[in-house]
């Protein structure tokens, strides 16, 4: 009896060691559950963030290496609930004649996003579909599907191993959208196994073929352990063409709230 | 009325000016356009007096904006100048903007000159009350002039509730008697006729809800006050015709419904005030075809209007009319899109076509190409004193 307790504790700890163990184990779970389980790790290393507000930059380059850039405003706020997306407000300070055109979107999961856009000419608020999911934003290499915000829900995972990426070890993970009218077959992510950020995204289309390449550089830390990449470089392979997101400091917790993100504020988001 | 506008612009801008002086402030924005237009008329003129088959415009619209730190206050001035060169009526000057906008937590108090646009449809704008349109900008509707007004909006989780309040009335512009695209009498606009006694200065007044349920956007409002269409009546001479502007009750309704690709549209009115009660509609669909050739995405438009006023309320072109119309829009760095279009009266065959092209050349220029024309109009149609006044209008502006 005297060594049962401390005998007891030793299992109980082995079991618990064990189960600590196994949610990294390979051998005990699914490729698709490791899969999720790192995406939702980098999901919720995100976690209460708040709101934010940044300004980008975004450079726009077709294949004889011309440039054109275009300046954004871009406020997010945080929905707690998984099952609901964040909300986002896109407002573009150039070229001039489109100052003041706003998107603004009520990301869902699996059903299409509200999405509305801001004529500033008109001053008319259109809302519009949102299953162009595939269409370039604002004729950059991204992608609507790319701009809006992901949410951990929208894909279905799978692990694929682990590789060196720069300094750091990342984690391979392919997803597969399960929303509808995703212009992508799947997409392989790297996902750094230090701070849980994603480095690396190969876009497949809907051929299968690899499409496009989008890193995330230049990562810094925030308070309360808030990473944000402040350049993402999107290369479109078939036709050589290139965007950059060039991000200000960004700021947290700004007092955002529902209020900021409503159809009836795009009248004076300049 | 103009002196109020600049005087009330003005003191915007000083304000604004002011404010931003303040060492813990920003800085004022500036942006706008300034443009050249010309239009081509191949016909030659029908009408006596109206004047050559050519005319150039310069057209300057700079913008002020200055927002507190914080956001809770903002200030807007815009004044829009056309100078033309044939039409002594079409060069105006107008304020677009000229407000001040406080804000504290659900609430929106806007007061000055703004433009509200309310409408979902592309053929026609119907429920559009609060501002006046700009008649000689464009017969399309959607320039409107700057509307005195003390706007208060609330924000609830069930949606969104704006009261206007409407000191001042604008007059609807129109060509003078040299110009182009004008009724066979010209208006004379410098002797309305109100049948309020107030005249001018009858304060109207609008309530309005809207929100969004899921894919399905809605706006309903009542509108009380002096109508914006005027109705017109020959003066003594015979020579012109005095506007009219009536006292009018008018609620409408806004919906749209996103399914996909399909956008389901329908604005409506009710309108009482002038002759017998009258409901006017119009509703469509649109459906986008993405990425059909590259990034270019085509959207095909079909709309039907219909307009049951009687003969003592303004006239309409719009009473049984078919819209048919394509949005190409390429998706480029330059943001090239065309929208063409014709609406046809299947009763008289009257059509009138358009087509609008724009794109941006480098960073700060856009080059712009509308052509209007006009078919099928029988002697006493509105229309048919457009007859021979299709245009093609080119227009150059630098935005800054």
């Amino acid at each position: 009896m005297k060594n049962s307790l401390p005998k007891t504790l030793s299992r109980l700890l082995i079991a618990g060691l064990f189960a600590t163990l196994l949610p990294g184990g390979v051998l005990a779970e699914t490729t698709e559950q490791k899969g999720f389980e790192i995406a939702a790790r980098s999901d919720r290393s995100d976690r209460g963030f708040g709101d934010s507000q940044v300004e980008l930059k975004m450079i726009l380059r077709n294949a004889k290496g011309q440039v054109t850039v275009r300046n954004i405003s871009q406020k997010i706020l945080e929905v707690p609930d998984e099952n609901l997306g964040d909300k986002s407000l896109v407002v573009f300070n150039s070229p001039a004649d489109i100052y003041g055109t706003a998107l603004l979107s009520h990301a869902r999961i699996l059903d299409p996003d509200d999405q509305w856009l801001y004529l500033p000419a008109l001053k008319r608020v259109k809302r519009i579909s949102s299953v162009n999911k595939s269409g370039p934003f604002v004729g950059s290499e991204f992608a609507f599907e790319d701009f809006t915000a992901l949410e951990l829900n929208k894909y279905s995972y799978r692990y694929l191993g682990e590789e060196p990426c720069g300094d750091l070890v990342c984690d391979v993970v392919e997803r597969t959208p399960l929303y509808e009218y995703s212009g992508y077959t799947k997409q392989i992510a790297w996902v750094d196994q230090s701070v849980y950020q994603t480095r690396k995204v190969d876009f497949y289309d809907r051929k299968g073929a690899l499409l496009k390449t989008l890193s995330f550089e230049d990562y810094r830390e925030y308070k309360g352990g808030i990473w944000r990449a402040h350049t993402l470089k999107m290369v479109n392979h078939l036709t050589g063409k290139s965007t950059d997101l060039v991000f200000s400091d960004f700021t947290f917790k700004t007092g955002l709230d529902n209020n900021d993100f409503q159809k009836g504020i795009l009248r004076r988001v300049r | 009325m103009k002196t109020l506008s600049l005087l009330l612009g003005f003191a915007a801008v000083v304000l604004s000016l002011q404010s931003a002086a303040a060492a813990e402030l920003g800085p004022v924005n500036i942006s706008g356009f300034a443009g050249v237009e010309t239009r081509l008329f191949p016909w030659n003129p029908a009408l006596p007096g109206q004047q050559g088959n050519a005319e150039i415009s310069l057209i300057f619209q700079p913008e002020f904006r200055y927002r507190a730190t914080g956001g809770k206050h903002q200030f807007s001035f815009i004044p829009f100048f056309r100078l033309d060169s044939r039409d002594g009526r079409r060069s105006h000057f107008d304020i677009r903007e000229a407000y001040w906008l406080y804000r504290a937590g659900g609430w929106e108090i806007l007061t000055g000159f703004n433009k509200v646009f309310w409408g979902v449809t592309e053929s026609n704008h119907l429920v559009n009350i609060i501002n006046q349109v700009d008649l000689v900008e464009d017969l399309d509707g959607e320039d409107y002039l700057g509307q005195p007004m003390i706007n208060v909006t609330k924000f609830h989780d069930w949606g969104q509730l704006d009261l206007y309040i409407l000191p001042g009335f604008r007059e609807r512009t129109f060509p003078g008697a040299d110009g182009r695209l004008r009724t066979a009498l010209p208006v004379d606009t410098g002797n309305p006729l109100y049948t309020s006694s107030l005249g001018q200065k009858h304060v109207d007044v609008a309530l309005r809800y809207s929100h969004y349920f899921g894919d399905l956007d809605v706006g309903a409002y009542y509108f009380y006050g002096t109508g914006r269409e005027p109705t017109f009546i020959p003066n003594q001479a015979g020579t012109a015709l005095l506007p009219r502007y009536d006292i009018i009750h008018q609620g409408g309704v806004d919906v749209q419904y996103t399914a996909g690709a399909w956008l389901l549209k329908f604005e409506g009115i009710i309108r009482a005030g002038q002759g017998g009660t009258f409901a006017a509609l119009t509703t469509g669909v649109e459906y986008t075809l993405y990425q059909i050739s590259g990034a270019a995405d085509l959207g095909l438009l079909v709309e039907y209007l219909h307009d049951g006023r009687g003969q003592l309320a303004p006239p309409t072109p719009f009473d049984d009319d078919i819209f048919v119309g394509m949005r190409l829009a390429l998706n480029d760095i330059q943001d090239t899109s065309i929208l063409a279009g014709a609406i046809v009266d299947p009763s008289t065959s009257e059509t009138f076509y358009t087509i609008e092209a724009e794109r941006r050349i480098g960073d700060h220029y856009v080059v712009e190409l509308r052509m209007r024309f006009f078919t099928g109009a029988d002697p006493g149609e509105i229309l048919f004193s457009f007859a021979r006044d299709d245009y093609i209008q080119l227009r150059l502006a630098r935005y800054f």
